[in-house]
């Protein structure tokens, strides 16, 4: 600790970090803008400048600039010195001068950081009469907007997107007072994370596309915390929503998960919610009826069942599934996940909880100094945690530098620099190319079984009483070695796996090499479908494939889907018997699918921004989601319609469900703790969801009918949908939105860390389930390689964060994105099929039947023969499923026209 | 005990005039207070608006008359009606000209005394029974203000008593033949005239229902006809005083040329209109300062003015 | 106490004096070009929408009668889609006018605004959009702002330079 003193007062304060993050860190309000908690220091802005003196008779002292200077014992400095107050008024009216007059139509105003620093200098009037540089903008596609003339040079976007986010479209052009940050040439941003220029931005250079489309400013958003639900890592968000419409997302700062960044699926992702897909009414035999006959017709259906059964779904909450099992009994309820997905999910399970290794929170992981990736994508499977991951591939230079050079971390430019003498060793064994190939030392390619056996030789490696895998060949045994010796002088090594691949061997081989590491701090973390697989994985339940037998069979009658499209989890012909087998089939759902439409009843649900419930994410960490805005009078949340058919049931509000639910499952038990009750109050009060300045109450309704409507109350959550109550003293996990005097933009959230980029005050949102104990026995089912029969190719349906989940497809940005159609092929396969890059292909089952057509790319990385790799979840290949088993024809276009 | 009653005639009119003064008050008090403030005030029912009265009686009469749910009924109901017939019965002694006035008896400023003391009880009780800290707070104000000032009141008078050598109101404006009290007695006049305006509770020493603090204070929670019998009460408080001023100090229905209840009724408008003036002129006192002042000034001024007078009636008649 | 007689005098003085109150609605009085009654939109000297939908006035709005929506036209232009006050609940303040950067909501001199049913107070856009300038005749923010809207370029704003070619390498 270090003992300083600003402006006469003294502070006790860690040593090393820069003075600016400290003063912000002590709720000192100082300019700046580019310098981020993230991203470190690059004194580019001149914007912090403070006094700092030599020692106590001092009085002349010398400007420096906050960010770059570090923080030393008997550190004397001061803030508010004339001359240091002066060259801030004078620098930020510099960067100012060029800056257009368009704060009216800029869609940053009201939430804009240049707009807070230039009231916090004081510079309000502007002198420069002279004319202003401008630029011309670029299209950068369906997310982001490009304004130039706003730019103020910060750096921050290319250094966001250059070196925390590893993509290099976007780059600064020109010279002196003419740069440019831009691309190339027009065409839509590389990056998966584009989307984090809106917040990193300090004005209104890059903003939120789809926002603009439908927009409001941030004192006008209804905003409650919520979790992103398009994949299994729960990072938190903050939607608003205004006239009763989702309009935007932006990042909730929890320091465990997401910590600042989204990526883009997660932020563009919202617009399924405002979809003309999504279900208004309830449907009885494709007729609209009102709420109250549905819940009848529901309580009739049931008790007029022989035997109901209950499908469960990795995309529903606890408290949805937990109610479906208690609807229909435990021996009646069914996970709703595909046999396979279903097995890998139990061992997934069962290694966090028993597994003796620590499942990482992604603040963890990125303190990872080797890594190794087995069979995942994640940029595409988990797209947060790739993030993470190139953080973490930056430690040993980050190390180095420290050690060696005394460079501190936040050093950011000086480190980088040594980043090109020492490398984080990263090694990823995937199917094919991966995003994160920049940062690995080496790569390896391989179908599933070759992944698999190759992580069990590394295993066996590390450990020599973990079981042998079959023989590798001279090159990958070096390489098993070389990262077997690379994890095993690893401080915190970190295993990453997950269920892309489809293949419970490459999750066990992930396992026994996690198990087989000598470190204590040895982490393993597991990439997942959905956003509650491992919360229904926890509540166990049956596979789909016993729900089909029981209708087969007549043993049920009934079938109650809870949020599930079958669809997407079987081949058509199954659930399309399944569902006509059945006598009556109840669905609950939001948006209309294949399996809704079969629906004899059919619920409408709310989606997530109009109910509450709680997910568990891939690390084990129950995280609970609140509604934004109340649901259309017509629409109920799943758990509702479930408990309000139950007959004599206790349960009247979802904490009642949220108390059994943890009573019902040991593991679960926690859950009660992830967020307060329904009868939580703040001084009295609930929590707002309206900020102090939400505008326009008493004209909202008023073309409706003049006498304004009460508010809606909410007896489920601690939240009220009202601008009243004490927000200053609302703990900042629960904060709706962040704000803090003079701090209009998400940077306020320093105001709410312990310190700068550090954990929320009072604790981040969500709770661990799980904590390191118990160890498992060595799995030893290592697989024999797969040999591809000649004529015959495997499809793997490889995730990608455009196109593969659901609910994000129907949002119309996203769908502007969506991964290419087409079908990628190892170069020799395609060579013995006559197939060059760019043909068209007819793909048949088996037996014959043509399935679809696609055109065939040829990929040089994937190496394993007999696969045909294709988009998972993509509309287009709803055909094709994970390990079906295809043959080729080439499209002879003269032959086959009209079919 | 010397006392004749008038006429029929002359109770039934004089009451039926009274009550008639006090609520035209209502539209006098109105256009005043418009003049004084450079506005027209209400001009609009009837001719000079003078049937403002009329609408808002009818007003007043079809306003619900609600009993809020945690009062003291029957005390509630019984604590406007109090005030009420304790000022009408206060004109019972005043003496409107020779031959007019219902009583005639020799401790008409007595009995006069007697009546306004026990008005405070319908502001105090209204307070009461209310059940309202606001309006409980009113009626304490009035309780002390009223016993307060009561004191001072019946000092002042005794100058004008010690002139006249009687309490009989009609001796006392015999006794003015010669020359109205208000020469020798003025510090008298001055006392007593304070000490009316606290006893009817008139600005600016309306403290009981000063709007600012107490909201209305003790008639916070009346509405319809027993909020408008508080209003008339008022009104009838400042006929009255207005008419024992004029009395005492003024001559009585004295005077040249013009007939004796002529008179009267001139000089009784004078001093209601000075009632309304202080309304527009004079800004409320605070609580403690109106009870310092009482006690402080009044008080010592009162004795000075009996020591005074009873030194020179001895002086001159000894 | 002699201020108070004074006091009594000067009040008394007053019944001399004529009411500065006129019998409204037989007379009226001239109200002056600022009043603040009734709230308009105006179009800028092109004829074009002021408002751009920035939402200040509805910020700014102490009663917060004021409600709309930002939408986009093909020109790039912002406007209102829909643009809605409560005048029940208009306080007059004259708030929005202050906010309003680009002088498009404006007050004016008419306050007769009574109705027999709560609804019809409140006006849409249809009800408030005049053709004319109001009181601020050559205001144009899009001449001044820069954004590109069709037919503005960049650096063809006010006190602009053309824009910058960023593949000089020039000084």
């Amino acid at each position: 600790m270090a003992r300083i003193q600003i402006d006469g007062q003294f502070y006790s304060v860690p040593e090393g970090n820069n003075v600016l993050s400290t003063c912000l860190s002590l709720g000192l309000d100082l300019p700046y803008f580019c310098w981020h908690p993230a991203m470190g220091s690059a004194g580019a802005c001149r914007q912090c400048a403070i006094i700092q003196y030599k020692d106590e008779e001092d009085t002349r002292g010398r400007l420096v600039m906050a960010c770059m200077t570090p923080v030393t014992d008997n550190l004397r400095i001061s803030l508010n010195a004339e001359q240091a107050r002066q060259f801030r008024r004078d620098n930020i009216e510099l960067l100012m001068t060029n800056h257009p007059h368009d704060c009216p139509v800029c869609e940053e105003g009201g939430e804009c950081h240049l707009q807070d620093m230039t009231h916090m200098t004081g510079h309000n009037l502007r002198r420069y009469r002279g004319r202003k540089r401008t630029h011309n903008n670029q299209n950068l596609g369906p997310f982001i907007n490009h304004e130039m003339n706003r730019c103020i040079a910060c750096y921050r976007c290319t250094r966001f997107y250059n070196e925390y986010a590893g993509c290099d479209d976007l780059q600064v052009f020109g010279i002196h007072n003419n740069v440019y940050f831009g691309r190339f040439e027009d065409g839509a941003l590389e990056s998966e994370f584009s989307g984090n220029l809106v917040e990193v931005c300090p004005t209104g250079v890059f903003t939120d596309k789809t926002f603009s489309a439908h927009f409001t400013r941030k004192w006008d958003l209804q905003t409650a915390p919520s979790i992103c639900v398009h994949c299994s890592l729960g990072c938190n968000i903050s939607p608003g929503e205004r006239y009763g419409e989702l309009r935007r997302i932006v990042n909730r700062y929890n320091g465990d998960v997401n910590g600042y960044f989204l990526c883009d699926r997660g932020r563009f992702g919202y617009d399924f919610v405002n979809s003309s897909k999504r279900i208004q009414h309830p449907r009885i035999k494709q007729r609209n009826a009102c709420i109250q006959t549905a819940k009848e017709h529901f309580h009739q259906l049931l008790t007029r069942a022989k035997r109901t059964i209950g499908i469960g779904s990795p995309r529903a909450t606890l408290e949805a599934n937990f109610a479906l099992r208690s609807l229909v009994g435990e021996t009646n309820f069914f996970s709703g996940i595909e046999d396979t997905e279903y097995q890998l999910l139990q061992t997934v399970s069962q290694i966090i909880r028993d597994g003796g290794i620590h499942s990482p929170s992604m603040r963890e992981v990125e303190q990872a100094d080797a890594l190794l990736i087995l069979g995942e994508d994640v940029t595409h499977s988990a797209p947060r945690l790739a993030l993470s991951l190139r953080q973490a591939a930056r430690n040993v230079s980050i190390e180095l530098a420290a050690s060696a050079l005394h460079v501190p971390s936040w050093q950011n430019a000086a480190v980088r620099e040594i980043e090109k003498q020492a490398l984080t060793p990263v090694f990823i064994a995937s199917i094919g190319r991966t995003r994160l190939d920049d940062i690995a030392l080496d790569t390896y390619h391989g179908s599933p079984d070759y992944l698999a056996n190759f992580g069990f030789a590394i295993a066996h490696y590390l450990d020599s009483s973990a079981p042998e895998a079959n023989a590798l060949d001279a090159d990958e045994n070096k390489l098993a070695h070389t990262i077997a010796a690379a994890l095993k002088q690893a401080k915190r090594p970190l295993i990453v796996s997950g269920t892309s691949c489809s293949s419970l061997a490459v999750i066990q081989a992930a396992y026994n090499i996690a198990k087989a590491l000598p470190s204590p701090n040895r982490q393993l973390t597991f990439s997942l479908p959905e956003c509650n697989s491992l919360g229904l994985a926890l509540m166990a339940g049956n596979d789909l494939q016993q729900a089909f037998t029981a209708i087969e069979q007549g043993q049920a009658d009934t079938v109650v889907i809870l949020e599930n499209d079958l669809y997407r989890r079987a081949e058509k012909q199954k659930v399309d018997a399944f569902l006509e087998t059945a006598e009556q089939l109840v669905v609950i759902d939001s948006l209309k699918n294949p399996t809704t439409e079969k629906a004899d009843l059919l619920l409408p649900a709310a989606s997530f921004a109009e109910s509450e419930g709680t997910l568990v994410n891939n690390e084990g960490r129950a995280q609970r989601y609140f509604p934004v805005y109340p649901a259309p009078d017509s629409i109920c949340a799943s758990w509702q319609w479930l408990l309000g058919t139950m007959e004599n049931s206790s349960w009247q509000h979802h904490d009642d469900l949220t108390t059994a639910c943890a009573q019902a499952f040991p593991d679960l038990t926690a859950i009660t703790q992830v967020a307060p009750g329904a009868d939580y109050r703040v001084k009295g009060s609930k929590i707002p969801r309206q900020p102090h300045r939400y505008s326009g109450r008493t004209a909202l309704h008023a073309n409706i009918d003049v006498s304004e409507p009460g508010q809606p109350t909410d007896s489920e959550t601690p939240f009220a949908y009202s601008m009243e109550g004490n927000m200053a003293q609302v703990p900042p996990a629960l904060l709706p939105v962040v704000w803090s005097p003079g701090w209009d933009s998400n940077q306020a959230i320093n105001k709410f860390q312990e310190e700068t980029g550090g954990h929320l005050r009072e604790g981040d949102a969500g709770i661990r389930l799980f904590e390191v104990s118990g160890t498992l026995a060595w799995f030893n089912g290592i697989p024999k390689p797969y040999i591809s029969e000649p004529g015959v190719w495997e499809v793997m349906a490889l995730p990608h964060i455009f196109g593969s989940e659901e609910l994000s497809l129907q949002s119309p940005a996203i769908a502007q994105r969506l991964a290419t159609v087409c079908a990628l092929m190892n170069p020799l396969d395609a060579e013995q099929a006559g197939i060059d890059n760019g043909d068209c292909v007819i793909i048949s089952d088996l037996s014959g039947a043509s399935l679809l057509t696609t055109v065939i790319q040829i990929d040089t990385n994937l190496s394993s023969a007999g696969l045909l790799c294709i988009t998972a979840g993509h509309p287009k290949f709803q055909a094709l499923k994970m390990g079906m088993q295809v043959t080729l024809r080439k499209f002879n276009s003269d032959s086959e026209v009209g079919s | 005990m010397n006392s004749t009653l008038g006429s029929p005639a002359n109770i039934i009119g004089i009451l039926f005039s009274v009550i008639l003064v006090s609520a035209l008050l209502i539209w006098v008090e109105r256009r005043l207070l418009a003049v004084w403030q450079d506005r027209l005030g209400p001009n609009r029912v009837g001719p000079f608006g003078l049937m403002q009265v009329m609408a808002d009686m009818i007003k007043m009469f079809f306003k619900e008359d609600w009993i809020p749910s945690f009062t003291d009924r029957w005390v509630f109901v019984l604590a406007p009606t109090i005030v009420f017939i304790t000022m009408l019965t206060g004109f019972a002694v005043i003496p409107f000209a020779p031959g007019v006035g219902i009583i005639d008896f020799n401790f008409g400023l007595l009995y006069f005394l007697a009546l306004t003391s026990l008005s405070v009880y319908s502001i105090v009780l209204a307070g009461y029974a209310s059940n309202n800290k606001y309006a409980l707070l009113g009626g304490l104000r009035a309780a002390a203000q009223t016993v307060s000032y009561e004191v001072f009141m019946g000092i002042s008078i005794m100058g004008v008593v010690m002139l006249a050598g009687t309490f009989n109101l009609r001796e006392i404006v015999e006794a003015q033949r010669d020359g109205w009290f208000i020469g020798p007695q003025f510090l008298g006049f001055l006392i007593f005239l304070i000490a009316a305006i606290a006893e009817s509770r008139r600005a600016p020493l309306d403290l009981p229902e000063a709007e600012q603090e107490l909201v209305a204070g003790f008639h916070l929670e009346y509405s319809g006809m027993k909020f408008g019998m508080f209003f008339v009460g008022e009104y009838l408080g400042i006929t009255l005083s207005s008419a024992v001023i004029v009395t005492l100090f003024f001559g009585g229905w004295l005077g040249p040329g013009l007939p004796p209840l002529v008179w009267f009724c001139l000089k009784t408008s004078i001093g209601i209109m000075f009632f309304i003036l202080l309304r527009g002129a004079l800004p409320r006192p605070r609580y403690d300062q109106l009870m310092r002042f009482g006690w402080k000034v009044l008080l010592p001024a009162g004795l000075l003015n009996l020591l005074l007078t009873g030194a020179i009636v001895l002086s001159l008649h000894g | 106490m002699l201020s108070q007689i004074r006091s009594l005098w000067e009040v008394l003085k007053h019944t001399f004096v004529k009411a500065d109150t006129v019998e409204y609605p037989e007379q009226r009085r001239e109200l002056y070009p600022r009043y603040r009654g009734r709230i308009i939109l105006t179009r800028d000297p092109d004829g074009e929408e002021r408002c751009v939908a920035c939402n200040l006035c509805a910020v700014v709005c102490p009663p917060d009668c004021i409600a709309l929506q930002k939408a986009e036209d093909e020109d790039g232009r912002w406007y209102p889609e829909f643009f809605r006050i409560n005048f029940s609940r208009c306080i007059m303040c004259g708030f929005c006018e202050e906010a309003c950067p680009t002088h498009a909501i404006q007050l004016t001199p008419d306050f007769e605004m009574g109705e027999y049913d709560r609804q019809n107070m409140v006006y849409e856009k249809q009800n408030l959009l005049i053709d004319g300038t109001g009181k601020y005749h050559d205001y144009n923010f899009y001449r001044v702002a820069g954004m590109t809207i069709n037919g503005k370029n960049k650096g063809q704003a006010e006190n602009e330079k053309p824009p910058v070619d960023v593949k000089t390498l020039l000084p």
